[in-house]
């Protein structure tokens, strides 16, 4: 039993990690993908470099326990995506 | 904003039908870490279907699977009973909040913790064997099993 929510697509309410073609990556909570892009809830991003860490080394930290939510919303365009996986199967 | 107390109900009871106690408070919380010898499974109930509707089946499935299981169980809800979810993330402060999750300690050290990503898109079997993994390396088999 639980609340669910319809019409939202696959990834709705999953955690997911969103790179991008930039230097720039994104985990959140799912909220649509659209057209226009990806939304995210309660999420973070990371640049490439930033305190020390590569992408893939923010992404396997963010892996072992999530990520601390710095933004309500967050807008990935669809021309900026370069994937989008569960966190759930990165490997920590 | 917390929604309504009918449509939460079930989901407290799948848990408190297991023998989970229900912290709805800060007082409550306190009094189930009190006691920290032993170990104690504390779960982070949430409303959300996309992944709750799997954690609560699993954490069944893994507790009526039998020994060794945690000595004592305890939940909070995130989102109802938010002075008692507070209180109850205090206790592994450098883990970012989710729900719903699942963390179990050992005399009062954390030593496991499922996030919400972990149960996502899983199914009850899944979320089981990882919460079966984590009592066999650090819960005892009760004396007379």
């Amino acid at each position: 039993m639980g609340t669910f929510h319809q019409n939202k697509g696959e990834l709705h309410g999953i955690t997911v990690v969103v790179d991008t073609t930039g230097a720039e990556i994104f985990v959140g909570r799912c909220d649509t993908v659209t057209e226009q892009g990806v939304i995210l809830l309660d999420g973070d991003v990371h640049r490439d470099g930033d305190g020390g860490r590569s992408k893939e080394e923010w992404v396997n930290r963010a892996s072992q326990f999530g990520v601390w939510k710095k933004f309500d919303r967050l807008v990935v365009p669809t021309d900026k995506v370069a994937s989008i996986r569960r966190l759930g199967e990165v490997a920590g | 904003m917390p929604y309504s107390e009918l449509l939460v109900r079930p989901m407290r009871e799948e848990l408190t039908t297991l023998g989970f106690e229900d912290l709805r408070s800060s007082a409550d919380v306190d009094g189930f870490f009190g006691q920290t010898s032993g170990t104690a499974l504390l779960v982070v109930n949430s409303v959300c279907g996309c992944a709750a509707g799997m954690a609560r089946p699993g954490v069944r499935e893994a507790l009526e699977a039998g020994e060794p299981r945690p000595d004592r169980l305890g939940t909070v809800f995130a989102g109802q009973d938010l002075d008692a979810t507070a209180e109850a993330r205090g206790h592994f402060a450098d883990i970012p909040p989710s729900s719903p999750s699942v963390a179990l300690f050992k005399d009062g050290e954390l030593v496991f913790f499922l996030p919400r990503h972990r149960i996502e898109g899983r199914t009850a079997e899944q979320v089981a064997h990882d919460l079966r993994a984590a009592f066999a390396e650090h819960c005892a088999v009760a004396a007379g099993h």
